[in-house]
């Protein structure tokens, strides 16, 4: 099976658009909150790259960025999220979702959020229902699960969670986390049942500002089960560790 | 008994409705009040000499002119929103007694207002767009027309936005019709504010973002390893599971500090070192303003005592203290008296320590005194958190039956109140309010003002409690172990070594007007999510909230619990806070109170003026953020 082919600057076009327009309907809100005197509700919108970086392993350098988007008040908000692997002109591991977001009553810190996920790479293209929760769990730990159905009575799952550790105010160690879980294999998307991928990483920042850090660390991906098979056969390695550096920004 | 209310609320309609019956009322109580002043004979005698950076404008009519205006605090030019080209503002001087007009003009791209913080007035002269008038829109020219009747140190400010924290402030100074309890031969307006170059939507942004955005004083691995060494590790790894379980951090002191702000003091910069003179000997008069948007200032002027004579405007009997902190909106007069010839450094610490306002007391132009270190940067505790523990043994359970015991407590105090007071109908009236209307606002209390009985209107019994609090997006803490904490100064004062003014040690110099005890009693808990950053009273912002609904000419308790871990600074317009200090009639009068963590306090309010008052914590943006109510005063 031949895999359609996304070149990586089509994706990160999309992700651009889709900032702009979130940035201008926030531009407009702002102006009209204005308008009403006592007490106006604010919008805000913020940008976030969590992984903007390169990868060099022993094999193959690589490009990933790993980033978010919100707009909107203390109840309501919009969340665009976009992460990718390029290496060369392939783009892997397209994930880009649109969801909308809000507070769960009785938790402090966690929002639910729904909405739709598109895997859109060179690989096929699949589209999921999202839902799932986002917040802080005790001892600061950022955590992300997110369940994913899409037809076929198909099934997906992902758990994101870090955690920043201060050394000092500026210089701050970062442990992530994604692991990705699918119902059933996808072996043109060289996914498997089961715990299919795993990518964790540790990376060491210095906050220039609070919204500009250059990083350095060290990243591990890896597959298992059928996608490590999947992978196999085509003549990838299963997994890889690599070194990584990159910028960390907001705004 | 019902018939006056009715009659009450008749007045309470016609002063809402016609604006200009209102305005006519005050000028004939203004021109009442400003024979009075001219005739007193001690007036122009004990005027003290004056001199201050900020121009000073004094008179019956003023022009105030509200534009962009460039400024340059730290190296870098900004645009600032001033009053006639200065920021601060300049200093207003009005007179007890007089109509008092003000026009401003508004010459932004935006609409602006000016509040005149803590002068009581009709609530269209109020200044809050949305809810006492509808704001001065761009190119346009609003003249406030104010019957003054009270003295004391206050201040203006901008209600508009974030235009307060962009330089929309300054001193308001009312001279009293009788010469000054204390007199002094000279004065100063000390008045504090922080400044950023920062545009503040986006410091609100920031803190939306990430609350911790202006926090450099996080817990670190250093500051672990210090803590492992100086409690022991099993100690600081138990505070730091203990922070960390409640994703809450221990060096949450201010939202905003030094790592954007630059302190002023009279809109001058530490370095600058604004200077005030005297001649040695002289009895000085400090009219210490806090017109800051977000910081705890904590005053002292090393070398001196400071003898505090007022607080928010009305006299207090004089206590000596060598520093008291001051919340935004907070005003102190303090006397003190310089014997050397040399400088003594005024010296304003932020309260987390990030850094801090500084000028000089001076005999001669050009001298300074040396600068003192910083005081160690305080940290949140357990008791902040409103864990004690009482409340760590028996819970909730414990909790309740010690709040049922204060507020008989506190209901008792009320009653006694009442015996003591003697109520003369007849001498009831102040020579200002001599209208028949017995819902004129109160007077100031003040020599030669004498209690006055006011009738006690019906009220609607079934008053809507508030549900109890839970935990949620809007509420991160539920203060256990909450306990009245007013001989404390707070986080970072107790036990410096200094004599600190606590709240416990304002007495008012005169009694209070109203001696009737309190008809009902309306507990507001102070909530928030720090994480989210959003703040609010019973767990609800603003636009999720109904207004506080007060009968006119009733008198009320507002209890004020603070289940978050900050102090807030709660500020009820148009209104007299009168806060219950324990001492009866003599507890003193104010408009801005601070709530500590984990505390409760009281205070007294006679609805006397009718209207949408606006409510809220003083942090301007925890205002922001939602900590803010209407009080309909109806």
């Amino acid at each position: 099976m031949k895999a359609r082919r996304y070149p990586a600057s089509n994706c990160l076009l999309a992700l651009l658009v889709c900032l702009v327009v979130c940035h201008a309907s926030a531009t407009l809100c702002a102006q009209q909150s204005s308008m009403s005197a006592a007490m106006p509700e604010h919008r805000f919108t913020h940008i976030l790259l969590d992984q903007f970086e390169g990868r060099t392993g022993v094999d193959s350098s690589e490009l990933r960025w790993d980033g978010e988007a919100w707009h909107g008040g203390d109840t309501h908000r919009l969340w665009l999220k976009s992460e990718a692997f390029v290496h060369g002109a392939t783009v892997s591991d397209g994930d880009h979702e649109l969801l909308y977001d809000r507070p769960v009553s009785r938790f402090r810190y966690f929002d639910a959020q729904a909405g739709l996920r598109m895997d859109i790479d060179s690989d096929p293209t699949r589209a999921w229902f999202a839902v799932g929760v986002e917040g802080l769990a005790p001892y600061h730990f950022e955590f992300a699960p997110t369940l994913y159905l899409r037809n076929g009575g198909r099934v997906a799952g992902r758990i994101v969670s870090m955690e920043d550790l201060l050394l000092t105010q500026r210089w701050i160690v970062q442990p992530e986390a994604e692991l990705n879980f699918y119902s059933q294999d996808d072996a043109p998307r060289a996914v498997g049942s089961g715990l299919s991928d795993l990518d964790a990483g540790i990376r060491l920042r210095y906050e220039i500002t609070r919204k500009i850090a250059p990083y350095l660390g060290f990243a591990w991906n890896g597959r298992f089960g059928d996608a490590a098979d999947f992978v196999r056969q085509s003549g990838q390695p299963v997994h890889q560790s690599s070194f990584v550096f990159g910028l960390f920004v907001w705004r | 008994m019902n018939g006056d209310s009715k009659k009450i609320r008749k007045q309470g309609s016609d002063l809402s409705h016609a604006q200009r019956a209102i305005t006519r009322r005050g000028f004939v109580l203004g021109a009442v009040g400003s024979m009075a002043a001219w005739s007193s004979p001690g007036w122009s005698a004990t005027r003290p000499s004056s001199e201050s950076s900020a121009t000073e404008l004094r008179g019956q009519h003023f022009e105030l002119t509200v534009a962009e205006h460039r400024v340059n605090f730290t190296g870098k030019q900004r645009m600032a929103t001033a009053v006639n080209g200065s920021v601060p503002g300049p200093t207003l001087r009005w007179r007890e007694g007089d109509l008092v007009t003000v026009a401003v003009t508004n010459r932004l791209d935006r609409p602006t207002s000016i509040h005149w913080h803590g002068i009581r007035l009709p609530a269209e002269m109020d200044g809050v767009p949305g809810l006492s008038f509808p704001g001065i829109a761009p190119g346009e020219r609003f003249v406030y027309r104010i019957p003054v009747l009270q003295r004391g140190s206050y201040w203006y400010h901008s209600h508009s936005g974030f235009q307060e924290q962009t330089g929309l402030y300054g001193a308001l100074v009312v001279e009293g019709s009788r010469p000054e309890t204390m007199p002094t031969d000279r004065e100063h307006v000390l008045l504090l504010s922080d400044w950023t170059d920062t545009n503040p939507e986006t410091i609100f942004s920031n803190l939306k973002e990430q609350s911790g955005y202006y926090n450099y004083h996080r817990a670190t691995v250093g500051s672990f390893v210090h803590a492992a060494r100086e409690q022991g590790l099993h100690a600081a790894v138990e505070q730091s599971l203990m922070w960390g379980r409640m994703n809450m951090s221990p060096s949450d002191i201010a939202d905003v500090s030094g790592a954007t702000y630059t302190y002023l003091l009279n809109g001058q910069t530490p370095r600058s070192n604004w200077t005030g003179l005297f001649r040695p000997g002289e009895r000085v008069r400090l009219r210490v303003i806090n017109g800051s948007s977000m910081t705890f200032f904590d005053f002292r002027i090393p070398g001196l005592t400071l003898t505090v004579v007022q607080a928010d405007g009305n006299d207090v009997q004089p206590v000596e203290v060598d520093e008291f902190r001051l919340a935004p909106a907070e005003t102190y007069d303090v006397i003190v008296q310089p014997g050397e010839d040399r400088a003594y450094t005024i010296f304003a610490q932020a309260e987390d320590r990030s850094g801090f306002a500084r000028g000089s007391l001076a005999a001669h132009p050009g001298q300074s005194a040396a600068i003192p270190p910083m005081d160690p940067r305080p940290v949140r505790t357990m008791t902040d958190m409103g864990m004690n523990m009482a409340s760590m043994k028996s819970m909730r359970g414990m909790k309740a039956t010690n709040d049922t015991a204060d507020m008989q407590m506190n209901m008792e105090d009320g009653m006694s109140k009442k015996g003591e007071i003697q109520i003369d109908r007849m001498t009831a009236r102040p020579s200002v309010s001599t209208q028949d209307s017995s819902i004129q606002p109160l007077p100031q209390p003040g020599a030669g003002i004498h209690p006055i009985a006011l009738p006690v209107p019906k009220i609607d019994p079934a008053h809507r409690a508030s549900a109890p609090l839970r935990l949620g997006p809007q509420v991160d803490n539920i203060a256990d172990g909450v306990d009245a904490r007013l001989n404390q100064a707070g986080d970072g004062l107790d036990g410096n070594g200094r004599r600190v003014l606590t709240y416990a040690d304002l007495r008012a110099l005169y009694p209070g007007v109203d001696p009737r005890p309190p008809q009902r009693e309306i507990t507001l808990h102070l909530s928030g999510n720090m994480e989210r950053y959003i703040w609010g009273f019973d767990g609800k912002k603003f636009s999720d909230a109904h207004p506080i609904q007060l009968a006119l000419g009733e008198r009320v308790r507002i209890v004020l619990v603070n289940d978050t871990m900050m102090e807030h600074p709660i500020h009820l317009h148009g209104l007299w806070s009168e806060l219950e200090t324990g001492y009866g009639a003599n507890n003193p009068y104010k408009h801005t109170v601070i709530v500590k963590p984990a505390e409760r306090v009281s205070y007294l309010v006679t609805a006397d003026t009718p209207g949408k008052w606006a409510f809220h914590c003083h942090l301007l943006y925890h205002m922001e953020a939602g900590m803010f109510r209407v009080v309909e005063v109806a």
